[in-house]
């Protein structure tokens, strides 16, 4: 039998076992994620469209400005399978509902609460009076001001840049006809339309125009894209639609 | 035998005289040392600011650069990269050399390391105040801070192996072995976990490679791992040989070290998917993590008993050495947080831990306790020896040594009661089934713990400026001894 006393005589030896030794865990725990079928559901709407679709432009960059701005510090968006959570926060994440977060911001604090399905919960006119001062409307919040989301222009130069690479790591946007078509096919015509990296300028636009998230029609404000991103938040899945069975064997 | 050479190569040194000195190259050793508390200071301070505005929430003035959101990022990697960083570079030079024997390797590539680490750090850090950052706690730095990582490392890998291969010592002393673990792990856990697409060329912003679920086990597998391989396995080295060197004699079980150094190594890359509890991952991962996290607990107390037990027949040190006091309280820290974490790991613990301050306070246990203290005490036995002088003031330190540990206790209590009252809260229900309590009631009710963490706070960093300034004096004191001796001397 091989003595210790080798290893501690032999650099390379070390080396080389410490590397097997600490490769192990990972390869068993982590890999196989990416090759098991079911880590992340196939959720479905009646008309068998996907149900979880990629972000639009403008909530793609209003996610952006939520992860600079280190909103994930504070807020969780993973909501677990408890039954105070259920009554606070809702049903519980699905890994499908963050399939397309590139970084993934399910958090690990709570100093505020879960954000996953605060889609919806509040006006956007709530939102944009909150973010700029949110002691103006819960006193005891110790969450920061973000004043500036209403002065700074929304820059969206890079807007079909960065599809372009949301799109390279995996995200179904589409830049070709038969991407596009593919697109209508999982996603239906109207969102397929959203996802088009030729027209995301214009979808930008006309979403912020329509939305009007800071409440100002005349300006293109960070505001607007970080409302539209959390107004999003959780709506994707409609679970009044869906039998809990459906979930639960993937966990 | 093999206990001899250990002997032998823990005490080597003790009779180096001042000609050895330039046999090794202690140069790269003080400027990661004095960066460490450079960084130790900028870091912490940073982390008492950020505990303030939870506090006192007018403290983010509305200045986008200095929010909670921003700050936060600079306050982790400044103690994590910057002082465990520096300080790991300094004691890990210092040691390789002192145990084999042998100068380090490659000094201008050591230079590099020094440079570009730090630079590496200063680059991340003023972007994170710019809202520059992945997004990922810990891994907060963009795809060309890492990039200039990757690149120290391998020179740091490449040193530090070169230094062994080129040892007068047959044995690779076990302190080696963690410090190389440590080399090992951080690159792995580094290169997958950073595995990004920039948006541009030029640009600054990317995006991970990966999503959601996947993204988050390979995030926590590095976070975890950040804390055992960065954290842990390599401070555990400083402390295999500042213990013994301190004691004046050897590691207590040799056999216990073998053991304790693959059993970490083995089980740590395990156990990460337990910050991952409950959550949209499967769970057959979360179960083999909590498992592999309670039986981590055996290892971690096996290297705390052979640090703690290394003192046994000196034990009045505990009372008469402060530099010993430190390290063995280190250890005691140590013992408390591998204690608490495989609990907190429990699925039913974690239900509760998870998303509040406990989290927080643990960390801090092990970090401030462990990290922290450990780092301090060999820094007390090592820059005296740097500069080939005496300490300048004894009294100072065990100044030092309460102001950390009263801010040590405070700081875990406060969040035991911040953490543990809110999630008792946030799961407490009326007669009639429904909550008892809103999410801000919670938020309200923490305000006092909140603000004794920031005392705590200040109390630590009160403590690290104390020997900064003790560190500066030792120094003055030896330039002023060398500038009289030469002058003695033209005279
Ligand atoms: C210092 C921690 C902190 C940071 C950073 C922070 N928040 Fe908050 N947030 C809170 C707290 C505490 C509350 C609960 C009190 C309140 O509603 O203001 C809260 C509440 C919220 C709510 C209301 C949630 C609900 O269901 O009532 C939203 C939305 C929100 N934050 C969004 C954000 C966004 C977006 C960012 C980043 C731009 C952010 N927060 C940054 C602490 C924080």
């Amino acid at each position: 039998m091989m003595k210790h006393e080798s290893i501690e005589t032999n650099a390379a030896l070390l080396i080389i076992f410490t590397l097997v030794a600490i490769s192990i865990g990972g390869l068993v725990e982590v890999v196989p994620l990416f090759y098991i079928e079911g880590t992340v559901e196939d959720v479905k709407n009646a008309d068998g469209k996907d149900a979880v679709r990629p972000y639009t432009p403008l909530e793609q960059l209003g996610r952006d400005i939520y992860t600079r701005e280190g909103c994930y510090l504070c807020h969780s968006q993973m909501i677990r399978p408890f039954r105070d959570e259920a009554l606070r926060y809702g049903h519980y994440s699905l890994a499908a509902e963050s399939q397309y977060d590139h970084p993934f911001q399910w958090g690990s604090k709570r100093t505020g609460p879960d954000l996953a399905r605060v889609g919806g919960k509040y006006s956007s006119a709530w939102h944009v009076k909150h973010l700029t001062a949110p002691r103006s409307v819960v006193p005891e919040s110790i969450m920061p001001n973000y004043p500036w989301l209403n002065e700074n222009d929304l820059d969206t130069g890079d807007i079909a840049a960065k599809m372009a690479t949301l799109k390279a790591v995996g995200v179904p946007y589409s830049l070709t006809k038969i991407e596009y078509d593919a697109n209508v096919e999982k996603f239906g015509e109207s969102v397929a339309k959203k996802l088009d990296i030729n027209m995301a300028e214009k979808n930008l636009m006309e979403q912020a125009k329509l939305g009007n998230y800071d409440g100002n029609p005349d300006k293109l404000s960070e505001m607007d894209a970080l409302v539209a991103y959390l107004q999003v938040l959780g709506t994707m899945v409609d679970f009044s639609k869906h039998d809990e069975a459906e979930f639960v064997k993937f966990r | 035998m093999a206990n001899s050479a250990v002997m032998g190569s823990a005490t080597a040194g003790t009779s180096v005289s001042s000609g050895a000195i330039e046999q090794y190259n202690y140069d790269i050793v003080k400027k990661f040392a004095l960066m460490a508390l450079f960084w130790g200071i900028a870091g912490m301070t940073a982390g008492t600011y950020i505990a303030s505005e939870l506090a006192w929430p007018f403290l983010n003035f509305d200045i986008a650069q200095i929010t909670f959101g921003r700050l936060r990022p600079l306050h982790t990697s400044g103690v994590i990269f910057g002082f465990g960083g520096n300080a790991l570079f300094a004691t890990s030079y210092y040691i390789v050399q002192r145990t084999c024997q042998t100068r380090l390797w490659g000094s201008g590539l050591a230079n590099f390391t020094f440079w570009g680490w730090n630079a590496a750090i200063a680059i991340a850090g003023v972007g994170y105040l710019l809202g520059i950052t992945q997004g990922r706690e810990y891994a907060e730095p963009e795809w060309y801070v890492d990039l200039l990582i990757t690149v120290v490392w391998v020179a740091y890998f490449l040193i530090y192996t070169m230094t062994l291969l080129k040892r007068n010592q047959p044995h690779i002393y076990v302190a080696n072995w963690f410090f190389m673990s440590f080399i090992l792990a951080t690159a792995l856990l580094h290169i997958f976990n950073n595995l990004a697409v920039p948006v541009s060329f030029l640009g600054i912003k990317s995006y991970s490679l990966f999503s959601g679920a996947q993204d988050a086990m390979t995030q926590w597998w590095y976070g975890h791992n950040a804390v055992g391989f960065f954290l842990t396995a390599a401070f555990l080295g400083m402390m295999y040989y500042f213990v013994p060197k301190q004691a004046g004699r050897p590691v207590y079980s040799y056999r216990l070290s073998i053991i304790h150094f693959w059993a970490l190594s083995f089980m740590y890359m395990w156990v990460g998917t337990h910050h991952l509890h409950w959550t949209a991952i499967p769970d057959w991962t979360s179960t083999l993590a909590a498992t592999f996290s309670i039986m981590l607990l055996m290892p971690s107390w096996g290297g705390m008993i052979n640090g703690i037990m290394t003192l046994s027949g000196a034990w009045d040190k505990l009372r008469s050495d402060p530099i010993m006091m430190f390290l063995i309280t280190s250890l005691s820290f140590y013992g408390m947080s591998t204690f608490e974490g495989p609990m907190m790991s429990l699925k039913s613990v974690n239900a509760l831990s998870h998303y509040t301050d406990w989290t927080v306070g643990h960390v801090h246990s092990g970090a401030l306790g462990w990290v922290a203290m450990v780092t301090f005490g060999s820094f007390y036995h090592l820059i005296p020896k740097l500069w080939n002088t005496t300490i300048y003031s004894v009294k100072l330190i065990y100044v030092h040594f309460f102001l950390a540990t009263i801010g040590i206790l405070l700081y875990i209590t406060a969040l035991w009661v911040s953490g543990i009252g809110q999630g008792l809260m946030l799961r407490a229900f009326d007669e009639y089934g429904n909550l008892a309590y809103s999410f801000i009631e919670t938020v309200a009710f923490m305000h006092g713990p909140l603000v004794a963490r920031a005392v705590a706070g200040i109390f630590f960093v009160a403590g690290i400026l104390l020997m900064t300034y003790n560190v500066w004096m030792t120094i003055a004191k030896r330039e002023t001894l060398r500038s009289t001796a030469t002058s003695a001397a033209k005279a």
